[in-house]
Parts: structure tokens; sequence; C-alpha cells
């Protein structure tokens, strides 16, 4: 085995050091250097490149949404010649509407949810914040993105075949998309699109998964016990088993609906369907099936998105109150405790779907109990809060804000868990109010402040703080105008996935229906801020110091950016805990790190 | 900076808070026997989550304006006593709760779901489809027809694919494109999906079904009012699922007599 220039000199275990041997060397070129890259840094880029055009794609969906929404009339200009069938005239039919929300969500679910705060800054930084070069199996983590990079091309496709992309929602309900042409436009070729680009994405995410969780149990430097860890390392790894075992479901399930498309099998189509006046030629299937297969991963992958942001949260609190975290063991106890449960509750999505009843009563029942931890987490954050001094950075407000509307959904969750609430409010506008609060807007928020946060040491620069804060104040205002009122509606019966309010009781809606479409094109144009921000820092940003917030992990005691392994050479040696900010450090500061002198 | 945020998340949780305590936008009057209890569940879960909202909103936005901007002050202080408040709080309030949610909830539940129908109950077949729902009543011989996918002819009208011809149960079947119900008379419904999944919502009857193609769901209530109200499909099922309606018409026992006895002449 030739030795390698970068091989560092000490190894926590022996096992790391077997892989390390194996180690990729620098890259040469353009394209090992920038595309195909071996480099977890580049690679977590390369995640949080393709999250920003995921989300510009799927934020600018839903602006036609709300447009549509508040008037389903409306004519925009420009609109006919991009989509001559979804929107002749400029005017969107109410398809078009429903293959906007499908792509809408399954952008958002998949392609920015799941890849930025997991796969991106996961990638990024947790290989430097245990002490290790690069991530266990390097060409796995190139192929892990390369292949969601093919997933979402896939399902953009969907937009440019005739008949246009799906209309069955991302949650995609058997037999509506699993029959074909049949059952309406876009469930033929868009339909089959849409389930080879997620049986492709879950293949991405497997790889990523197995890769996240052999590299935090093997290559961690020396001293990097597990009580060590940083939170956003444990959140990740703890994502990472969630991902495992829920993608590991929802590939086979993509796959049979693959074969009910084009190998006329009928896992989830039943006998005796006549859909658009033909009988079809399926019988046997179960669509509860696909609905338990689905919601098996589908609730998981709600942790899978806001996990990350739990740990981005834990770790970024206390840098800004400068104080440690409360309760560090309990905060990773009730992490692995909702990890654990997330596997118990799918069953919450399907009270109303014709399953035994008595089994709502099981589902409730540990999906109330996540409450628990969940509770417990928050007031670990607003009890770090206590007695700190706080440094309003953009990254803490947006922290903050994560605290704020994690609270505002989770509790809406508090009335989705009993079935008996459910009977109401299934089906309306409160569950989309519920989700978006406590999945979309608390993870983005998880996204905004760990883009803050490591802007720094992923470009060297620092970002414009006041642009910074403007886009939070801004931003914040502008999601519980856009959600808080989606309770309301769904209080009052109104049902979502409609393109429009034909019902007496909810065109009477139709006002609050439109301020919730101003408010959210003026939120979404106060991402622009957000994007100028970026861009602009990137090229004209202040240098950015080793260690601009006073941290204590590793990644902030090597440059910015880091070199290509990390810690140019040597491997650090890990003296403390994550958690030592509010002490004296050795050089009179008011905290401590990692690789501080041991003995303090 | 810590301080008007601080403001700005207080302003934000009082008026969020008060157009839920206002009922500004609430659920419509109930009309069924069941509904009182959904709505008495609502308000407890609504009084409960409702203080735990707005006092965590309230705290974080205390603590953000009490400890914000102080670089000069003395150090740090640590929450007293811990992590274990927290626990034993979240555990102990928040189990409570939510056993005391689960308990009286599952009864709820259990009184609509698990219960079996009135004995007495008129019995309604109704079929969903893209985009309509269609109602069967069993007419004077008091049995429903055999139903024949391969028979349904939208175009003649035969939404159930009955066999009149061959069948003669299904020679009085009446069908309607409303669900027409005597009040104070238990209903039970047999649900079944002639295409994709669809889903029964009448928010006043406080009662929402899915239909799933290839099952024949049971669902049975009692209206309490008469009055026209309406029914939508709360269920996915392709590009008119937001028309997809029909009315419920609750009627006096004689009038809707007399509306059964008008369709059977009709049909």
């Amino acid at each position: 085995m030739p030795e390698s220039p970068h091989r560092p000199a000490t190894y926590a275990r022996e096992t790391a050091e077997k892989i390390t041997e194996i180690k990729h060397l620098p890259p040469q070129g353009f394209w090992r250097k920038y595309v195909f890259s071996l480099d977890h840094k580049v690679i977590g880029k390369q995640y949080l490149g393709l999250a920003l055009v995921a989300v510009c794609t799927g934020m600018f969906l839903s602006w036609l949404m709300r447009l549509h929404l508040a008037n389903p009339d409306l004519a925009i200009p420009g609109l006919g010649k991009l989509w001559p069938n979804g929107a002749p005239g400029g005017v969107m039919t109410p398809e078009f509407y429903l293959s906007l929300m499908t792509m809408h969500g399954t952008i958002m679910v998949f392609f920015v949810l799941t890849t930025a705060p997991f796969a991106g800054f996961g990638n990024f930084a947790l290989p430097i914040q245990i002490g290790a070069e690069d991530m266990a199996f390097p060409r796995f983590n190139m192929m892990s993105f390369w292949v969601t990079f093919l997933a979402f091309l896939v399902l953009v496709a969907a937009f440019f075949v005739p008949a246009g992309p799906p209309i069955s929602g991302w949650t995609a309900y058997a037999p509506l998309s699993a029959v074909g042409k049949d059952a309406g436009p876009g469930q033929g070729t868009g339909q089959l699109l849409w389930a080879i680009s997620i049986a492709i994405f879950c293949v991405g995410q497997l790889l990523g998964a197995l890769n996240f969780i052999a590299t935090t149990l093997d290559l961690r430097t020396k001293g990097m016990t597990l009580a060590r860890m940083p939170y956003s390392t444990w959140a990740w790894f703890i994502t990472a088993v969630i991902g495992l075992v829920a993608f590991s479901v929802l590939l086979p399930a993509c796959i049979l609906l693959i074969l009910d498309h084009v190998a006329g099998t009928s896992f989830f189509i039943p006998a005796g369907l006549v859909i658009s006046d033909t009988l079809q030629p399926h019988t046997g299937g179960s669509p509860l099936l696909w609905q338990h297969l689905f919601w098996f991963f589908g609730h998981p992958e709600v942790y899978i998105a806001i996990l990350p942001g739990f740990g981005i949260v834990s770790q970024i609190l206390p840098a800004f109150a400068r104080k440690p975290l409360l309760g560090p063991r309990v905060m990773i106890g009730c992490m692995i405790a909702i990890g654990f449960l997330s596997y118990m509750v799918w069953g919450h999505h399907m009270f109303l779907s014709g399953m035994n009843p008595f089994s709502a009563t099981l589902f409730s029942v540990p999906t109330l109990i996540i409450t628990i931890p969940a509770t417990i987490i928050t007031l670990l954050w607003i009890g770090t809060l206590y007695g700190g001094k706080l440094r309003f950075t953009t990254s803490m407000l947006f922290c903050i804000g994560f605290v704020s509307v994690f609270v505002s959904g989770g509790i809406s969750g508090f009335f989705l868990a009993q079935p008996s609430i459910d009977v109401y409010l299934h089906g309306t506008y409160f569950v989309v109010g519920h989700f978006h609060f406590v999945m979309g807007v608390a993870a983005m928020f998880g996204i905004f402040a760990g883009t803050y946060y490591w802007f720094p040491k992923m470009f060297g620069r620092m970002m414009n703080e006041t642009l910074g804060k403007w886009h939070f104040a801004l931003t914040f205002i502008g999601v519980y105008c856009i959600f808080m009122p989606m309770h309301y509606l769904g209080l009052h019966g109104d049902v979502r996935r409609y393109s429009a309010f034909t019902d007496e009781y909810m065109k009477g809606d139709m006002p609050l229906h439109r301020f919730i479409t101003i408010a959210a094109l003026f939120t979404g144009a106060v991402q622009l801020l957000f994007l100028y921000n970026l861009v602009r820092s990137r090229f004209r940003g202040a240098p950015a110091s080793e260690n601009p917030w006073q941290a204590t992990t590793l990644e902030w005691t090597t440059s910015s950016p880091p070199p290509f392994d990390n810690f140019g050479g040597h491997h650090p040696v890990v003296t403390h805990g994550p958690n030592e900010y509010g002490e004296q450090g050795p050089d009179g500061s008011d905290h401590i790190m990692q690789t501080a002198p041991a003995g303090r | 900076m810590g301080k008007l945020f601080a403001v700005l998340l207080t302003i934000i949780t009082i008026v969020s808070a008060t157009i839920f305590i206002r009922h500004t936008w609430w659920m419509p009057p109930d009309i069924s026997m069941h509904g009182v209890r959904i709505d008495h569940q609502m308000a407890e879960t609504m009084t409960a989550s409702g203080i735990l909202f707005v006092l965590a909103q309230l705290v974080l936005a205390g603590f953000v304006w009490q400890y914000g901007d102080r670089k000069d002050a003395p150090a740090v202080k640590r929450f007293p006593g811990g992590a274990t408040p927290m626990v034993v709080f979240a555990s102990i309030l928040v189990g409570v709760e939510i056993l005391t949610l689960t308990l009286v909830g599952s009864k709820v539940w259990a009184g609509i779901y698990q219960s079996p129908p009135d004995s007495g109950s008129l019995h309604i077949d109704v079929q969903a489809e893209q985009f309509a729902f269609y109602f069967r009543y069993a007419g004077v011989d008091g049995a429903f027809g055999g139903t024949h996918p391969e028979m349904i002819d939208d175009a003649n009208g035969n939404f159930f694919g009955l066999d009149p011809a061959n069948d003669t149960t299904a020679r009085d079947d009446i069908v309607s494109g409303s669900l027409v119900i005597p009040v104070n008379q238990p209903i039970l419904l047999s649900m079944h999906a002639k295409d994709v999944g669809h889903a029964f919502y009448v928010p006043e009857l406080r009662i929402q079904q899915d239909f799933v193609p290839g099952l024949v769901i049971p669902l049975h209530f009692t209206a309490t009012h008469t009055g026209k109200y309406e029914l939508v499909c709360t269920q996915l099922c392709g590009l008119g699922h937001y028309n997809m309606k029909a009315y419920v018409e609750v009627m006096t026992p004689d009038q809707f007599a007399q509306w059964l006895k008008d369709q059977a002449a009709q049909q």
C-alpha cells in the first residue's frame, strides 16, 4: 500500500487506519476538483447547490399555486408559452395546479429538506467535526450526490413530457398513481418518471446514510468519544440510521409502483375498477399497501428533515448564548427516542384510510408520546437561553426562530394526533399549516442558521449580517402570515389540494386565501435578499478568520476554508466536549476549544 | 435588536392566539349526534395547547428580551436545577395531558368508528367516482341489487353496474345524486369507490372517511338538524377533485318518505 502524503499521525482506531490508508489523493484538474470530486466538502457544497436550485424551483411553483388560488382565472403573461397545455393563454388549468402541487411537494421534501440539512451540511461538517480527513467511502459519497442529481433531472423531465407532470401529490396514493394515463393527465409517463426518480433518489440516500454511519463510528479522531461528539454530528448520525431504514422501504415500494405501470402487475390495484369508462385489467392489489409502505417511510422522513435542524440549533444556540447547552445527554437521548418512535406512528396518516379503526388508537398513543421528548428538547433550548449573553447574529436569530416555529407547528400536531379530532381536520388546510411549520419552515430555518454559521468556513468569507438580519425579520413575519392562517382555514373546513373553491362555505374564505397569497409572494421575494447576500459574500465578503464565532468544535480549529485533508496533514486530538462555553479558556476567552490542552 | 425581536414575537403570539380565542374562523355548527363530543374534545385540546403555545412563545420572547446584547454582564447563569425540571415538567405535565386526551379521545373515536351501527339504521350504498358521489337506497324490497363493474355505464345512468334484467332485487333500487336522509334516524353508509380513492367529508356532520377502491367501508351517524349541507371530497382523486361534491339534505321523516316515493315513481 503506497503511503499517502496526507497520512495522519494518529488514529482513534485500527479500523480507521485501514480505511484511511486507501484514501484518495488531492484532486488534480478541474473535473476531479469541482465536478467528480471525492472531497466531502465539495460534495456537501454540491448537495447544497442542488438544494438551492431545487428550492428556487419549488418556491416558484408555490408562487404559481398561490396566484391560481387567489384568482383561478388569472392570466399570467408568458406562462402559456412555457406550458401551452398546462396554462393555455396563461390561465392555469385545474390539472396543472395539481401537477404544480405534486412537483412542489416532491421537490421540497426530497430535494430540499432531505438533501440540504442532512446530505449538504452533514457532508461538509461531519468529517471535520469528528476530526477525520474525509468520509469513510469517498467514492460512494460522490456516487450518492450524482445519483441524487440524476434523480432530480428525471423528476424535472416530467415537466417536458406531453401530458405533463403527475397530479397525484407527493404521496402518490394508489390506484390514482398506479393505473397509468386513464387516471388523468400526467398519470402515465409523468407519474412513471416520478416513481423512477424517487427510486433513484432512494439509492443515493442509502449510499449517503451508510457512509454517515460508517464515518461516525469508525473515523473519529483520538479523544473524540461519543460523549464528546458535537450535537450536530449526533443528529446527522441518528438521521442516517433513520434514513437507512426508511429509504430501504420506499425503494421497493417505488419499484412495485413502476412494475404496476410497465409490467402489468397489480400490487396496488384491486379488481373491478372502472376508470375513464374502461374496466382496468388488474386484480388482487391493495391501495392500502402503498399507503403503509409510503408512510412507513413518510413519517420518519419528517424526522430526516427536522433532526439535522435539532442538531444544528443545539450546536449554534450555545455558541451565541455563550453558555453550555442545557442537558446535552438528555438532548441526545431525546433525539434517539424520537428516531425510534418515528417508526411506530406512520398509521396516524391513515386514521381515516379504512384500516381497522382499532389501529387508529394504537398509532395515536406513540404519536402523542413523541410530544414528550419533543417538549423536553424545546425546553432545553429555551433553558439554554436563560442567563446567557445572547449574540444576535443572523444564525442565532434563525435558531431562535426555529424554536418558535417548531413550537407553533408542533402544538398543532396535538390536534392531528388524536383520531377523534382528525375526523374533522384531516384533509383540510390545518394539516398544510401544521406540516409546513414543523417540517418545512423549521427545517428551512435550520438550513438558514447553518448557512449563515458555516458559510465563513465553506468559503473563507463572512456573509453580510445587516442583510441577513433583514432577511430573518421579514421571513419570520412572512411565514407566520402564510401558515398561521392556514390553521384557521382548516378549522373552518377548507379542503386542501383544491385548485379553486367552488363550495359555498369555502368561497367566503377567499379574502384569507388572497392574504396568504400576498404573504407568500412577499416572503418569496424576501429570499432574493438571501440569494444576493450569498452571491455577493462569496466574492466580496470580508475575509473570515479561523474561528469567527468563537465556537469550540473542530471545524473552527482549522483554516477557513479548510485544506483538502481538513487539518493540514495531522489529526487533532480531542480533550474536551463541544459544550464548554462560559468557562475560562486557556487564553482568557470564555470558551474552551475541543482541542485545548487537557487537564483543564 | 433582541428587544425588537422579543416584541415582534409577542405580537405574533397574541394576534395568532386572539384569532383562535375569538373563533374568528371556526367549525360550523354541529348537526350530528356524535359531534358534541368531538367539539368538546376540540375545545379541551385547544385550551391545553393554546396555553402551552402562548407560554412557550412568551417565555422565549422574555428570555430574548432579558438576556440579549449584554456583553458587559457578569458570568452567564445556569438554569436553576439544570435539565431535570425540564424533563419532569415535560413528562408529568405534558404526559398527564396526553394521557387524558388520549383516553377521552379514544372513547370519542370508538363511539363513532368502533361501535356497531344501530340495528334500525337506514342503509345507504354510496359510490364515489371521478368526480361525483352516487347514493343508492334499497327500495321497497329492502335489498340491494348486486353490482357488476363491467356493466357500469355512466352515459345510461347505470352508475353502480346493476343488472335489473336478471336481478330482481336491483329493479327497485333508487339512485340519487344527493344524500337525502331523515333527521334523527341512524344512517349506515356502505362506501365504495369505482375508480380511485376519494373521501366523504361533511364539516357540519363532523365526519370524514376515505373511500378505498377494493374495500366496502361502513360509516354510521345520525343527523340532528334538518337542512341542506355540502358534502365534499377530501382525498386527491384527479383533475376535478376541487369540484367533486354533492348535497346532504336532512329532512323530516315525512318529507323523506315522500321524497323516497317520488324517486321510486321516477325511476
